[in-house]
């Protein structure tokens, strides 16, 4: 189908267009410069057009999220939604499949990335990327404890480990290189973690910090479309900012000319200060300086919102540290050979000290880093779901909103962060900015998150007039708005309207192509001799690209 | 003749994947299964074709009369699904939200009460090759492997080279059980337990942790307390343990309280050590059963859709109190045989509404279903994706063409028949 979306107020940060009536043309799914035949007409005048939402960090796939449905029916319940003439939704902090292709829609997101796919369950993970309906999809191969990538680190041979990646990368079918706690996870196979960079993780006389080196340089050796994506090591522990930064610091020097070269992913949850929880207090503003400072840095804020979450990460021992704080309900799995996870629910209250200074330094994240380095996050559901981005939009877009919000929080909130002194209010460009062109950008996704000509059909409209509506006063109309799309359109498919589904699309699985024969001549034999150690046999790992419902190989030269 | 190697065996939550297949005029043969996979790849008696009150019809009539029957009904009831794929499950749970049914798995009367002490408590639990690796010490209470999951010890966790525990001589093997199985023979340890004091002797157990032992009887249920103290003592001192449990646990009286107390004693022991618990899964797929349905609704089993979503309630929607209650009007049943398995009050009515079977043999259900229709075998004559126990994920490969449909196949027929009788 064709369509021309007429007069809208257009805002499309990378090709500079800021509030422009315009119409937008869309012929067999793509966005196109002349009128095309057979168009159906939307009408949008005085409403706000921009592209689909891109979200680069939500967990929506895999052992994990299922655990965590299976161990939170209270959840589960608590999001309940018949949809006549498509699936039912269930889940607050955990939707089910339809549940989140369905809301991503009606909030006029049209992307999303799976941060943490375990290579031994990477079908699993795909298998629910491909339940989830509306949306494209991708996701992040964790490697951070591998034990082979350990290995070649230790030998310091990075053309193994460069084949390597190739090769897991492909076996996965994913998309980018995770890093989380590096080193640690395996440190906790026998209950310990790392706790610093410099620390090293038992028997594989690796430190954090040679892991992440060697993983940023074979990513730039393979060119991969998306910088290293990094949960930093020490995550939720008071003090950790200096091991975020110090992280940070590893890659200085090291550029690339299209997009930064480390993303620290979910930063609000390790910019903290403090030595105990006693003295807990904000480091956002190092993290937020030093990010401003350099050029191959990225960050997206894991903001934390009111009310109930489901932490959920290859982070294990962080987990268990949880565990012992808080005494809720704790899953754990180690993956052999490869990674961990850990779950609980998790409850952010503006009445508890901790999580209100929580709640303040993703904000600070989110209002002191430059707009075109952060990109809007709650690291669903650990900072609580992803419904809740227009609430936080509106946040950051009005210091008004955040007083009225400050003014039911703890009051550590004014002691232990910048927050109620800041005065920043990021434009509604920024927000834009933040959601759609920054994360295509740094996921390469180079039809997405703009509305230029060429780029992919997803346009999402909202029912309110920019050039009228100011979202520093009139927060409320702003959030609401954004919260519920009018329209939106989905490779030139209407899948919203009215803010009711439309019709439903399934979307397409990116994933890396860059391995080749000669990357197994050199890891063949490794690869096979470690595999005594795992429990299946070879022929069983990994996923074939015909098992993907819509399989979308990104070739990389 | 011809050689495949690393097939997969679909018989027990094993699914061992180094099974080597051999297929020569003389038929198929098999290397590396245990003798419960043997049996598996062996020719048994199918059901010949599609039949409606036991008359031979085409797969298309029985399909459409199944999707009469489900459709005509007030609250059809959707059960079996842990002896096929993923991919046909999904096609079940679609069907069951469709037709506003009843969907539940044999878990309900299997490892359910571990999915319900999971709510409580969530589960630390790691995948085999953890086990293999690193346990040193292995407990397996209220389970068989030896005759229930005989690779399991071989493979996963008894006599395995691991990488960091050298093999059998270096793991302490304890088994707790009411009575002394082929599993007890080949442990370190046997520790007999009266039937039904699970619930009392972990409790004694955590005490013990938790430095509370000067409060316990002499006896815990019959067990002397010093042996329990020791056993405790061996946990704590592990450096890598795992709890490997099975129906002994979760089937005798506290059933999901025993796990959850068995659950919150490995959680407690995580502060000493490391260490995991891992339910001992039955059918090649139970897993699946309970995980597609999760993603799908956000439920593992007794799902109720007769609102339009999916609501959970086990002990008023699983099998057994669905057919009790006589609170549906037709079943279908795929790949599994109540008439074999539930209580007769159940049976019964299951006798008394028109049943659906889709199964590639005959069993007890079949002498009554109205409609039945045979289906390939999955991993011989069908591939699909199943989850072994610890829900790491396997492609089924075929080795055989079939003249039968696969499950998957039906049911996605199944489907669409449903959804155009009933319009979108």
């Amino acid at each position: 189908m064709n369509l021309i979306i007429r007069n809208g107020i257009v805002y499309d940060p990378q090709n500079g267009v800021a509030g422009e009536k315009m119409d937008i043309f869309i012929e067999n799914g793509t966005i196109v410069e002349n009128l095309p035949k057979d168009a159906k007409v939307i009408d949008a005048s005085g409403k706000l057009v921009v592209a689909g939402g891109v979200d680069m960090h939500t967990h929506i796939a895999g052992g994990k999220v299922n655990t965590a449905r299976v161990m939170r029916p209270e959840d589960v319940k608590s999001g309940i939604r018949r949809n006549p003439g498509f699936r039912a939704e269930s889940g607050y902090t955990v939707p089910n499949s339809y549940g989140i292709g369905y809301r991503y829609a009606r909030m006029g997101y049209t992307t999303a990335f799976e941060p943490a796919n375990p290579p031994i369950s990477a079908f699993h993970t795909h298998e629910e990327l491909d339940a989830i309906p509306m949306i494209d999809k991708g996701t992040f191969v964790l490697s951070g404890n591998n034990w082979n990538v350990m290995e070649y680190t230790k030998k310091g041979d990075m053309e193994k480990l460069a084949a390597y990646m190739a090769w897991l990368l492909n076996r996965t079918k994913s998309y980018g290189i995770k890093v989380v706690n590096p080193g640690g996870i395996e440190a906790w196979a026998y209950g310990k973690n790392m706790r610093g960079l410099d620390d090293v993780v038992p028997y594989f006389e690796v430190t954090p910090a040679d892991i992440i080196n060697s993983l940023v340089k074979v990513n730039e050796e393979l060119s991969l479309p998306h910088p290293v994506h990094l949960h930093c090591n020490n995550l939720g522990v008071p003090g950790n900012f200096e091991t975020t930064l110090q992280s940070m610091k590893l890659v200085e020097g090291i550029e690339n000319k299209d997009r930064p070269v480390l993303h620290v992913t979910h930063v609000q949850f390790n910019s903290y200060a403090g030595d105990s929880w006693k003295t807990f207090s904000s480091g956002a503003e190092e993290i937020a300086r030093y990010v401003n400072k350099v050029d191959n840095i990225t960050v997206d804020m894991g903001q934390p919102v009111f009310g109930s979450a489901t932490t959920m990460t290859a982070d294990a021992p962080a987990q268990f540290a949880l565990h012992k704080l808080t005494k809720a309900k704790w899953s754990n799995m180690d993956v052999e050979l490869e990674t961990g996870a850990g779950i609980l629910p998790f409850f952010y209250s503006p009445k508890n000290p901790v999580t209100a200074v929580q709640w303040a330094i993703g904000l600070e994240i989110g209002l002191l880093v430059n707009p075109g380095k952060v990109v809007l996050t709650t690291d669903h559901p650990n900072g609580g779901p992803f419904t809740s981005y227009p609430y936080i939009a509106a946040m950051l877009m009005s210091r008004k909103k955040r007083e009225e919000e400050l003014a039911r929080v703890h009051k550590l909130v004014e002691k232990a962060t910048s927050l109620p002194s800041i005065e920043v209010e990021l434009t509604l460009e920024d927000v834009i900015l933040m959601t759609r062109t920054l994360p295509a950008r740094l996921l390469n996704l180079e039809k997405k998150g703009h509305l230029g000509v060429g780029a992919e059909g997803d346009v999402a409209i909202y029912d309110f007039n920019p050039l009228e509506a100011d979202p520093s006063r009139d927060y409320g109309v702003v959030e609401k708005a954004l919260s519920s799309a009018e329209v939106t359109v989905k490779g030139g498919e209407v899948i919203v309207k009215d803010g009711n589904l439309a019709r439903q699309v399934y979307g397409k699985t990116y994933w890396v192509n860059t391995y080749t024969d000669d990357h197994w001549s050199l890891i063949g034999d490794d690869v096979i001799n470690l595999f005594r150690y795992y429990s299946l046999e070879f022929s069983s790992y990994g996923v074939e690209e015909e098992w993907l419902k819509a399989s979308h190989p990104v070739e990389v030269s | 003749m011809r050689v495949l190697y690393d097939m997969k065996c679909t018989f027990c939550g094993n699914v061992c994947d180094d099974i080597l297949i051999q297929i020569d005029e003389d038929g198929v043969s098999t290397k590396n299964t245990c003798k419960l996979g043997y049996h598996k790849f062996l020719d048994h008696p199918r059901i010949e074709f599609p039949q409606v009150d036991g008359q031979k019809v085409s797969y298309d009539e029985a399909i459409e009369t199944a999707a009469e029957i489900l459709v005509n009904s007030k609250k059809p009831l959707l059960y079996g699904w842990a002896s096929t794929v993923n991919e046909a499950i999904a096609y079940g749970v679609a069907l069951a939200e469709k037709l506003g049914g009843v969907y539940d798995n044999t878990s309900s009367v299997c490892h359910a009460p571990s999915t319900l002490a999971t709510q409580e408590t969530g589960i630390p639990a790691s995948t085999l090759g953890q086990v293999k690796n690193r346990a040193d010490l292995l407990i397996f209470w209220g389970c068989n492997p030896m005759s229930a999951h005989p690779r399991h010890p071989t493979r996963y966790s008894v006599f395995p080279r691991g990488f960091f525990v050298e093999g059998r001589r270096k793991r302490h093997v304890v088994v707790v059980d009411v009575r002394k199985t082929r599993t007890a023979n080949i442990a370190d340890e046997f520790i007999q337990i009266p039937p039904n004091s699970d619930y009392h002797i972990i409790t004694a157990m955590r005490m013990i942790l938790a430095g509370k032992e000067d409060d316990l009887p002499n006896s815990v249920a019959g067990v002397p307390a010093e042996k329990l103290v020791s056993l405790v003592d061996k946990m704590r001192n592990a450096r890598f343990g795992a709890l490997l449990y099975g129906l002994g646990m979760t089937q005798s009286r506290g059933r999901n309280k025993n796990v959850e107390n068995a659950i919150r004693l490995v959680q407690e022991l995580n502060s000493h050590t490391r260490f995991v618990i891992q339910p001992m899964r039955g059918h090649f797929n139970v897993v699946g059963a309970d995980q597609v349905p999760t993603w799908e609704v956000g439920f593992p089993y007794a799902i109720d859709f007769s609102r339009g979503y999916a609501r959970f309630s086990p002990g008023e929607f699983s099998v057994t109190e669905i057919l009790r209650r006589k609170d549906c009007d037709s079943a279908l049943v795929v790949s599994s045989d109540p008439a074999a398995h539930l209580p007769a009050r159940s049976v019964k009515h299951l006798a008394d509404i028109p049943v659906i079977q889709i199964d590639p043999h005959p069993n007890l259900t079949t002498r009554f279903a109205k409609v039945v229709i045979p289906s390939s075998l999955v991993g011989i004559e069908a591939e699909g994706t199943v989850y072994r126990m610890d829900g790491i994920p396997m492609r089924l490969k075929k080795f055989k063409e079939s003249e039968y449909l696969s499950d998957e196949e039906i049911l996605e027929r199944l489907y669409h028949k449903v959804v155009e009788l009933m319009g979108a």
